[in-house]
This record gives C-alpha cells, sequence and structure tokens, in this order.
C-alpha cells in the first residue's frame, strides 16, 4: 500500500512516460501503415529488380528481432554518417520493423481476393498505381482491419524495448521510479496495467471500425 | 573482431537458443492447460484465464522481464537471472499458445467427440487419443509461429544482464568502437536460427502429409 503512495506521488514521471509512449506509437504507427502501403503497392506491381529486391528486405525485417534493429539504427547509422537522436531513432526503428509486417499482411489479404476485381479494374482503364491506389487498396484495408489492429499492438509491445537506447517512454519511466524508490511492483505493474489499456482501447477502436467498414458495404 | 568477440557471439547464441527452447517446452503445455480451462468453460477459472491472457498479450517482454525479475524479490522469492529469464518468456508464450490451442479446439469437429464418447471413451481418453494427435498437426503452423516470435522478443532478457546474443554484440560493439560487424555477426545468426526452425515445421509437415497420403 506504501509503495502504491511513492508510485502515486511519482505520477508526474509516469504520466510523462505515458505521453511518450502514445506519442512514439502513434507516430509509428502512421508511418507504418504509409510505408507498408506504398511496400504492398511495389509487390503487387511486380516491378522488375525492385519488387524482388522488396520481398527480400520484408523477409529480412521479419527474421531481426526488433531489439537488434534499435541497436543497430542508433549505434550502426552514425558510423555512416546519419546521427539521430534517440526518439527519432526509435521512431525510424519501429517505423521500418512494423511496415514490413503491415506490408506482408495487406499481401496476405489481397491474395484471397478473387482476380475479377482486378480485371474489371483493368477493364475500365485503371493501371498501375491508380489500380492499386482506386480499385485494389480500399478494399484489401477494409478486410485487414483486424490484422492492422493487432499490428497496432505490436508497435505499442515493441516501442517499450525504446528504453535499451533511453528514450523515456512509459517502462523507463516505471524503472526510473523502482531503481529510485525501490517499489518495482507497484511501479511496474501501473506500468503494465497502463499497456493493457492501451491495447484495450485499439480493440475498441478496431470494434468501432469494423462496424463502420459494415454498414459501408 | 577478434576470434574471441566471435566466439562471445556464439556463446550468447547458445544462451539465447538454451533460454529460448526452455520457455517454449514449458510455455507450450501451460498454454494447452489454460486452453482446456476455457475450453471447458471451467467456472471461475475460466474467467481468471481470459483476464490473464488479455493481460499478459498486452504486456510488453520488457515491461514483464523487469517486473519478474525485481518484484519477486520483494515478496522473497529470490530468483537467478536466468530462471527469471525463462520464467518471463514462458509467461508470455503461454498466453499467445492458449490462443493458439483454443482456436484449433474450437474447430475442431464435434462429431468425433461424439462419437468416441458413443463408443464409451473417457473424456481423458478422447483427449488423449483423439483429440490431441490431430490438434497438433493443426496448431502446428501457428506454434513454430509463435516459437519464432519468442526468439524475437528473447534479446528482452539482456535488460537483467542476461548473456544471450544481442548483449554480446553490443558489448563487443561498445569495446572496439565498431558495432556494425557484431550486429550482422548476430543478424545472421538469428536468421539461421529462426530459419531452422521453419524448415524443421516444413519437414515435419511433408512427414506428415507423406504419412496420411499413405
Amino acid at each position: 500500500m506504501k509503495d502504491l503512495l511513492v508510485v502515486w506521488d511519482e505520477r508526474e514521471l509516469l504520466l510523462k512516460g505515458i505521453e511518450a509512449t502514445v506519442e512514439i506509437v502513434s507516430i509509428s504507427a502512421i508511418l507504418a501503415f504509409l510505408l507498408g502501403l506504398f511496400l504492398f503497392g511495389i509487390l503487387i506491381l511486380k516491378i522488375r529488380y525492385v519488387s524482388p529486391a522488396v520481398k527480400v528486405m520484408i523477409d529480412l525485417m521479419r527474421a531481426v528481432p526488433f531489439m537488434l534493429l534499435c541497436y543497430l539504427i542508433y549505434y550502426g547509422l552514425p558510423s555512416v554518417g546519419l546521427v539521430m537522436g534517440n526518439i527519432e531513432a526509435g521512431i525510424l526503428a519501429l517505423t521500418i520493423y512494423n511496415a514490413a509486417y503491415v506490408a506482408e499482411l495487406l499481401r496476405g489479404t489481397w491474395a484471397a481476393f478473387p482476380p475479377e476485381t482486378i480485371e474489371a479494374g483493368q477493364a475500365f482503364g485503371f493501371y498501375g498505381w491508380r489500380l492499386v491506389a482506386r480499385i485494389i487498396a480500399p478494399p484489401v484495408i477494409l478486410d485487414s482491419i483486424p490484422m492492422l489492429g493487432n499490428q497496432m499492438i505490436q508497435v505499442i509491445k515493441d516501442s517499450a524495448f525504446l528504453m535499451i537506447i533511453a528514450v523515456q517512454e512509459l517502462t523507463y519511466a516505471a524503472n526510473e521510479i523502482q531503481a529510485t524508490y525501490y517499489v518495482p511492483f507497484a511501479s511496474l505493474l501501473a506500468a503494465v496495467l497502463f499497456y493493457w489499456l492501451l491495447c484495450l482501447a485499439v480493440e475498441q477502436a478496431v470494434g468501432g471500425m469494423l462496424r463502420v467498414a459494415e454498414r459501408r458495404r | 573482431m577478434s576470434e574471441g568477440d566471435i566466439l562471445a557471439i556464439i556463446l550468447g547464441a547458445f544462451n539465447t537458443i538454451a533460454i529460448s527452447a526452455i520457455a517454449i517446452v514449458i510455455g507450450t503445455p501451460l498454454g494447452f492447460i489454460l486452453a482446456l480451462i476455457r475450453w471447458g468453460r471451467v467456472p471461475v477459472l475460466n474467467g481468471v484465464a481470459a483476464v490473464l491472457v488479455s493481460l499478459l498479450r498486452a504486456t510488453p517482454s520488457v515491461t514483464l522481464m523487469l517486473l519478474v525479475y525485481f518484484a519477486l524479490p520483494t515478496i522473497n522469492i529470490e530468483v537467478p537471472r536466468f530462471a527469471a529469464a525463462i520464467a518471463t518468456l514462458a509467461l508470455g508464450s503461454m498466453a499467445y499458445n492458449c490462443e493458439i490451442w483454443r482456436g484449433a479446439l474450437i474447430a475442431f469437429p464435434k462429431e468425433q467427440i461424439e462419437a468416441a464418447a458413443a463408443f464409451g471413451m473417457r473424456a481423458p481418453q478422447r483427449l488423449r487419443l483423439v483429440i490431441l494427435p490431430q490438434l497438433v498437426r493443426s496448431a502446428l503452423p501457428a506454434l513454430v509461429n509463435e516459437m519464432t516470435l519468442l526468439i524475437k522478443v528473447s534479446p528482452a532478457v539482456a535488460v537483467i544482464g542476461v548473456a544471450e546474443m544481442t548483449r554480446a554484440a553490443v558489448r563487443i560493439g561498445a569495446s572496439t568502437y565498431r558495432p556494425v560487424p557484431p550486429f550482422v555477426v548476430a543478424l545472421l545468426t538469428y536468421m539461421v536460427i529462426i530459419g531452422a526452425l521453419v524448415l524443421a515445421q516444413r519437414m515435419l509437415e511433408a512427414r506428415q502429409a507423406a504419412r496420411a497420403a499413405a
């Protein structure tokens, strides 16, 4: 009980961490979605040399632990002359890592689509990126909403890894309080509950979007 | 990078494999037990399992790692790093495996269970002789997928100082001031480990398919 009061007294630090987590996750999730959509377009347009190269990059990304990618970007990029802050490095890592998964899950949804949609689109004169943007992407995105929601939860969970490059997000803040006052159970449990709340909020949002999508069908 | 550095990464890789393997061996059957509790709608326990799974699935491994390692001593349970690392990964894997097993159980054809009951088989017999053999086959791809995910979050154990592969690579990078080569070696090693797992799954599936055809 005393421990909980200590955490309550330090709520400012914890709230700052939550704010940082929400901010980083939102920015990264939007960027990862856009980049993933773009990579998906490249994959299905079957551009010579480019599409196979993107496929290899995506497979590579999916075999790498996120924490290793974090280190690689934060410590590795300066050696090729690219220096950035830890928050920027964190957002970059979250974005490219999850974009690979987004592209792959969109491709998976698209693979289950009947070819008639595309043939009809082509018959109406849609080709290339216009075909992707106007005909293929909208239904594929709608059908992928649950999986995109899962990926969003993955972004939230991956964001905790950013504490290792000293990004002051939720886990970092909870660990600070834990180390300063030695209240590990209360402070880290508070963090866990906030992560749970964030994930439940995402699940609620996904449910709401599904209802809207169903009505528009 | 010296030969000693490469050796350190390989030693780290062995730790990564050992921790992940033990966590999988513990987490997979625990997940199955949770799935049975939820599938059978065991009163009270069903609700507890549902909340536990939802909570664990939303918790980042790093956060859970810190919680397990630092909070257990406050209730007078001293755990060595290695055990805390395995417990954390096994807990996460248990939650994901529960959902996989539960999905497979829900999809399992009811007629077979009813037929087995009609032949006088009791519930444990039905589970062991009828359900489980087929369940393993249908859940295998998802289970292997979850194992690769577990290996990918296993570097989280480095935050409490377990000397696994990523940590070894970081230390070498810091001492030689050239971070990229050890990271690349670690990266390739992860790809080999994950690739081997996926390959083993494909071989197992091919063998099952061959046996089913024969």
